[in-house]
């Protein structure tokens, strides 16, 4: 059995009376690629801000390598090695792209020639290299969703946290957008990312959780989860059934 | 008693008039978020437009307060048009820059034109005026002042949310794009609320020219206080830079009262500090 | 960062003041050097980490205050002072910099001068400092030790020159390490700063308390050159203001914008002044003022922006010729 990374136990957070995220419990193991899915404010950003600790939840625990990480400030939980990328990209804008993963660079060197080191390993493997001197600002969205990843791989993370690394790319940037994340994968660190588009994350994926309203309402492996009535019902809707069942034809 | 009471009513009519200063500067903050260093100075430019009516043709503040909301109105179109239309996509502080160099300009133009020496709107028609409630002392000017700057706030507030152009002035804060979007001006919209903007000091300019002296420097202290009470009130919040006012008003008065007239602009300015702790955004930011 | 202009202007800055013998032309240039020197120190906290302060003013005032009084009172040498100021300064930057941290955006910036305006009110009132008066300092025969030197400007000018080599040093040195880039990253995403470990409440107190006391420093040679201090002139929204404007003018977050900026807006205020500032009428100002308003409007990015947009077209043209 592989060591359990992220631990959320029943998060429960609300805005006045609205509850984004009620009672929702899963972990994480070392290792494993895991994605959050459902539809749209179904709270999974929320989730991620309380696990990030962007925000402080209203209720529940969050363990990371068994350690009480809830409600610690963000820069402490980056530094124990789990961090995130934002669904509407943050860039530095003013700075340029190398300049930007540098920033990442200098949570585990001070030392800048260690820290330029370090940044330009993560431009390369995130094919940001020729782009190193543009500024950050200037990318194109696809770019900057990559930059985001690039930025907090340099802080050596032990897991990061993706939030819609994919949205609005087109179907070859998809495509590369998975293999990085494989390629992260298999260099050991594990992922929790949350996304929209199901054939893109459904055959990279270990593990499938669904949220619905705030609750979560299925776990398992990708093909349970897509075969899960209730799930299809309350997020797949019917062109992805339909489209899946026309897959099944196929075949 | 009747010590605390006279004070209330004093502050509140001093916060009154700080009242409509600062929604003349919400307005553009709220909007295009810009600082208008000069604002205080448009303010200063109307009182003399009253005092030297006043001095050369006898007319009243009161008869005059059309004509010097509508100088400091034009000043803040011109502003518009000439200065500020060219820094609005500029980096941050720019714009900041650009209503420093005006601030510094108007105020020195006043005092080489009309010299540094206090100058005294001396009669009107209220003038010497009071009622006595009780135990409680009111000027009448101070007491038409605060009213009329109530008025005054109240009239645009009105404007703001009712009417259609008010409408195109919110959207048009929301987002300027898409605020093009639905049809709406915004280059119009930016100008007629540098005006508004220009009318309500004015107003408010008028209605101080009866009980303050004038001169080059009389708008700088209120232009100063205007930035503290339009963040205390939450920027771009009419009504909060309204309530922000009254406080700011009191809390001078009282405070100063109690603990020495020297400290009254500080006490202002440390509220602004304690209520901020509270309320980041202002107390009717979000 | 290419070295070799910095080094030219740095040299610039020395030889000018020391080989033309003009006293008017002397003390514009101390008073470049020190608000050039102010600008770099403000940029640190604004430029660099994005948090605009209006209350410089705070800062120089202490500096000036804090030698000054050990002078007047004690007899202190005005070194000892100059040191001391800064550290006081540092500490009232780390006591106002919790409460002012907790907002952000213009509510920060009307804090950081609600906080100077408060300082200034209670210096103006506090008699043991000679309230509203103000004091002169006394005036002793030229020596280093009392930082006193009447018979030429020339060793003010060095001071001046020491002091700002010595805060670009700080300002280069915090620019181009991890602070540097934390500070930047700080202004661009609070969030994004965060996500990346960096710890923004710490990264901008320590840039607020080097800022501070940075700008301390010139406040103290300030009062020893002028020799006479009172809280307006010292705590004033101007001193603030003409911080910002310089530096912002010149082009905000570079070391370069500061220099830039101070050696338009000082000689212009200075020169103004001399020529047309006798009338007792505020022609100068006036002239100052406007000249403010029509370099931004007609340069809107700053004059570096203005510079890198041109170098950048250069370099364009190049291009398309090869």
């Amino acid at each position: 059995m592989a060591r359990v990374m992220l631990e959320v136990q029943k998060i429960t957070m609300k805005f006045g009376n609205l509850v984004a995220n009620d009672n929702v419990s899963f972990s994480v193991n070392e290792g494993e690629i895991v994605s959050l899915i459902g539809p749209n404010g179904a709270g999974k950003t929320t989730l991620f801000n309380c696990i990030s600790g962007f925000y402080k939840p209203f209720s529940g625990k969050v363990f990371f390598e068994g350690k009480d990480i809830t409600g610690k400030p963000p820069h402490q939980i980056t530094m124990m090695g789990l961090t995130r990328t934002f669904q509407i990209v943050k860039p530095l804008k003013d700075m340029t792209v190398r300049d930007n993963v540098l920033t990442g660079a200098f949570l585990r060197s001070s030392s800048k020639k260690e820290a330029e080191r370090i940044a330009d390993e993560v431009l390369e493997l995130t094919h940001l290299w020729e782009k190193r001197n543009m500024l950050a600002g200037s990318l194109t969205t696809a770019d900057k969703k990559r930059l985001e990843i690039a930025r907090v791989l340099a802080t050596r993370p032990k897991m990061i946290m993706l939030d819609e690394a994919m949205a609005g790319l087109n179907q070859s940037e998809i495509k590369e957008a998975m293999e990085l994340c494989i390629k992260l994968n298999r260099a050991g660190i594990t992922l929790l990312i949350v996304e929209h588009i199901m054939e893109a994350i459904m055959p990279i994926s270990h593990r499938v959780i669904v949220l619905s309203a705030g609750k979560k309402i299925a776990e398992g492996e990708p093909a349970e989860v897509t075969n899960n009535e209730e799930v299809i019902k309350a997020y797949l809707g019917e062109r992805y059934y339909a489209k899946s069942k026309k897959l099944d034809h196929g075949l | 008693m009747s010590m605390l009471a006279q004070l209330v009513v004093t502050g509140v009519l001093v916060g009154s008039v700080y009242s409509l200063v600062a929604v003349g500067l919400t307005l553009v903050w709220g909007l295009m978020d810009i600082i208008n260093f000069a604002h205080g100075d448009f303010m200063m430019i109307s009182m003399y437009t009253v005092f030297w009516l006043y001095a050369l043709l006898k007319w009243d503040p009161l008869v005059s307060l059309p004509i010097a909301a509508f100088v400091a109105g034009m000043i803040g179109l011109l502003t518009y048009k000439l200065v500020i239309k060219r820094v609005l996509n500029a980096p941050g502080l720019m714009a900041l820059l650009a209503t420093f160099g005006l601030s510094l300009f108007i105020r020195n133009l006043a005092q080489f034109l009309w010299s540094p020496n206090y100058r005294f709107v001396g009669e009107s028609i209220l003038s010497g005026k009071r009622l006595i409630i009780s135990d409680v002392i009111v000027g009448l000017p101070q007491l038409v002042a605060a009213l009329g700057s109530i008025g005054m706030t109240l009239a645009v507030a009105l404007f703001i949310k009712k009417t259609k152009f008010g409408k195109a002035i919110q959207a048009t804060a929301q987002s300027r794009e898409i605020a093009e979007l639905m049809g709406v001006d915004t280059e119009k919209v930016y100008m007629f609320t540098f005006a508004l903007s220009g009318i309500c000091v004015g107003v408010a300019g008028t209605l101080l020219s009866g009980i303050f002296p004038v001169y080059p420097e009389s708008g700088a202290m209120y232009g100063l206080l205007a930035f503290v009470i339009v963040a205390l009130g939450g920027f771009g919040n009419i009504w909060g830079a309204f309530y922000a006012g009254i406080m700011i008003g009191l809390a001078e008065t009282i405070g100063g009262f109690y603990l020495g007239t020297q400290f009254k602009y500080a006490i202002a300015f440390l509220i602004y500090l304690l209520v901020l702790q509270f309320r980041p955004k202002g107390l009717f930011g979000w | 960062m290419k070295k070799t202009p910095l080094l030219v202007i740095l040299a610039l800055l020395l030889i000018l003041p020391l080989v033309v013998e003009d006293v008017n032309f002397q003390h514009v240039m101390l008073m470049m050097l020190i608000f050039a020197g102010l600008g770099e120190a403000w940029n640190i906290i604004t430029g660099f980490a994005g948090q605009t302060s209006f209350g410089h003013a705070a800062f120089f005032g202490i500096g000036a205050y804090t030698s000054t009084v050990l002078f007047y009172k004690f007899n202190v040498s005005p070194w000892i002072g100059m040191i001391l100021g800064a550290l006081f300064a540092g500490i009232v930057a780390f006591l106002v910099s919790y409460p002012c941290f907790r907002l952000k955006g213009h509510y920060f910036a009307i804090a950081t001068l609600a906080v100077a305006e408060i300082i200034k009110q209670l210096f103006v009132s506090w008699d043991y400092v000679e309230g509203a008066t103000g004091i002169s300092i006394p005036v002793v025969p030229d020596s280093f030790w009392a930082m006193q030197f009447h018979r030429s400007k020339i060793p003010y000018v060095l001071i001046a020159y020491g002091l700002f080599v010595f805060v670009l040093f700080v300002a280069v040195a915090i620019e181009r390490n991890k602070m540097g880039y934390y500070l930047k990253a700080i202004r661009e995403s609070h969030e994004a700063a965060e996500a990346l470990g960096i710890n923004t409440a710490r990264y901008k107190l320590l840039a607020m308390i080097v800022s501070s006391m940075l700008t301390a420093l010139f406040g103290t040679l300030y009062a020893q050159y002028i020799l006479y201090i009172d809280p307006f002139m010292v705590f004033g929204l101007d001193v603030s203001m003409k911080i910002v404007l310089l530096t912002v003018l010149g082009g905000l977050g570079s070391v370069y914008g500061p220099i830039i900026g101070a050696a338009i807006l000082i000689p212009l205020s200075e020169y103004t002044r001399t020529l047309l500032g006798g009338t007792g009428k505020g022609i100068d100002l006036m002239i100052y003022g406007i000249l403010i308003v029509i370099v931004v409007v007609f340069e809107p990015r700053g004059i570096l922006g203005l510079l890198r947009k041109r170098s950048r077209r250069r370099l364009n043209y190049g291009k398309s010729n090869a």
